[in-house]
């Protein structure tokens, strides 16, 4: 049997607003960063993924990206599925080294969106992910497609805004805990609820950042694994779900593709929930958490806020979540938000997380999502 | 002055749907081969992928399935407006539209809120809206 493909190196660059940073060169030191940290060459890559950026909207990215540092890989190609891109691009990677096409393969994202445009051109940016004929010319934008999934999540399962407010406030202590997080101060229930609405029920501290900032991590086949610097956390299994695009029509606004995604990966790798030692799973508001942490299993449906708000999702209880803190504080910069996640759940599994390390951490979840909870993509990896 | 919100630009897929807009009329696909109905329109069924398509005509009324009062604009065109209620609206045919809910307090919205479909002219064009049903 083939062994499993292995992430062999992972680095972000600081997060948050990056002066003097671009779009390629926050990939250029997201890569180097990758290969210093797995003890590779950019020689021996000879695969190289990339996803999609804002601020510098190149039609092939992923050529520009080799273009612009100067390597000529074996296969190259980009990848376009909003924030599951980077679980997307590991799964793709883990493929190319079992199927013997690569050995090594570089995955890397980042944005300058913060510094590199006005605030006002990324929200308009953003909403174009709307349809452009049955959703663009309502005024929808990507926290108000958000808002209408909590609204109807809050209605049927009697959620309270108490429950996205504790998911907010635990994720901005682990980022406090992490020394390139872009908000580190920290935030109270009640500053939660006084924060200004930006698309009822949704509230400024219930959505993500908008961030500069780059990641990369290196996939390599499972035989090479001897020749590389650290130990290296394998991939056990992936999985991918898809319902829809556009939240007109999505299915229901209660249950998404995560299930599908996320009972594949389980199933590939032979594990279970409650297996998993930490979960890093795709935060771009703090309903997207709430509503994946039961879809994908973790807790039944309505439960998933009165575990946050006893402590569950934080270090010492069950299920300690986006110990890095996540899209909503460690930061967002486009495709690399999701790629935050992995890094994390790598280092959380090489024991080298510091402050924010959970003990004995051997197993992680992770999960991305793109659109409106449109795209999944999940992974189980194994220290 | 212009109207600076976005004027939806028909397709071939969409051509006949927005011609009746602008005829006061809703209309959407169901498929003669396996009866799904659907929306957005397109050249082929959603459920069974055949191409025999027919439009019927909505009676124009429905529920909110779900809402939220947008605060922050995502373009100056909306900025004006805001707060503005924006909704999943599903039409009692058995197909689910996006729209504003018109003529309605903000903090009047509900889910579950009956709507009767109006009309709203943007340029050459009228786009559906929702109205709370009289």
């Amino acid at each position: 049997m083939t062994k499993h493909a292995v992430i062999s190196g992972v680095h972000n660059t600081r997060v948050g607003t990056v002066p003097g940073s671009t779009c390629m060169s926050l990939h250029s030191d997201a890569a180097f960063g990758a290969l210093a940290d797995s003890g590779l060459n950019l020689s021996d890559i000879d695969g190289v993924l990339c996803a999609y950026a804002l601020t510098e909207n190149y039609p092939m990215l992923s050529s520009a990206f080799c273009e612009y540092v100067g390597v000529a890989p074996n296969f190259n190609a980009g990848l376009h599925g909003g924030g599951a891109t980077a679980a997307m691009m590991a799964m793709q990677a883990a493929a190319l080294v079992r199927n013997g096409d690569c050995r090594h393969v570089l995955c890397v994202t980042g944005d300058n969106r913060l510094t590199g445009m006005t605030r006002d051109k990324a929200v308009a940016a953003l909403a174009e992910f709307g349809h452009p004929q049955f959703e663009q010319p309502y005024g929808i934008s990507i926290p108000a497609a958000y808002a209408l999934v909590a609204q109807r999540y809050l209605h049927e399962t009697g959620a309270t805004l108490e429950h996205l407010a504790a998911l907010a406030v635990s994720h901005r202590k682990h980022a406090s805990m992490h020394p390139d997080a872009h908000m580190t101060e920290i935030i109270t229930m009640d500053d939660v609820a006084n924060a200004r609405i930006i698309s009822d029920p949704l509230r400024l501290l219930d959505c993500c950042l908008i961030s500069d900032g780059g990641a990369a991590f290196i996939v390599s086949a499972g035989e090479t694994a001897g020749d590389l610097r650290k130990t290296c956390p394998a991939i056990l299994g992936v999985g991918q779900g898809h319902t829809h695009e556009h939240i007109l029509a999505a299915p229901s606004l209660t249950n998404f593709g995560c299930k599908m995604s996320s009972q594949r990966a389980f199933g590939q790798a032979g594990v279970t929930t409650a297996d998993i030692d930490v979960a890093e799973i795709y935060d771009s508001f703090t309903i997207t958490l709430l509503i994946e942490l039961e879809s994908i299993g973790f807790y039944e449906k309505g439960e998933a806020g009165e575990a946050a708000l006893r402590g569950d999702l934080t270090h010492g209880g069950a299920l300690p979540c986006n110990t890095h803190g996540g899209l909503l504080s460690f930061g967002h910069s486009g495709a690399a938000g999701g790629m935050f996640h992995i890094v994390e759940a790598v280092r959380q599994l090489r024991g080298e997380a510091g402050p924010r390390q959970v003990p004995d951490a051997e197993l992680a979840f992770v999960h991305g999502d793109g659109g409106i909870l449109s795209a999944h993509c999940s992974m189980v990896l194994a220290a | 002055m212009t109207n600076l919100k976005p004027v939806p630009v028909p397709n071939a897929d969409t051509q006949v749907f927005w011609d009746a807009c602008n005829e006061d009329r809703l209309l959407f696909q169901t498929c003669r081969d396996c009866n799904h109905t659907q929306f957005y329109p397109r050249a082929i069924c959603a459920s069974c992928q055949s191409r025999n398509l027919e439009w019927r005509d909505s009676g124009k009324l429905g529920v909110v399935h779900s809402y939220t009062i947008v605060q922050r604009a995502p373009s100056p065109a909306f900025k004006a407006d805001a707060p503005y209620l924006l909704a999943l609206i599903d039409l009692d045919e058995g197909f689910r539209m996006m729209m504003n809910i018109l003529d309605c307090p903000a903090d009047a919205a509900s889910i579950g809120m009956p709507i009767q479909v109006v009309f709203e002219q943007r340029d050459g064009q009228k786009v559906p809206q929702a109205a709370p049903r009289k």
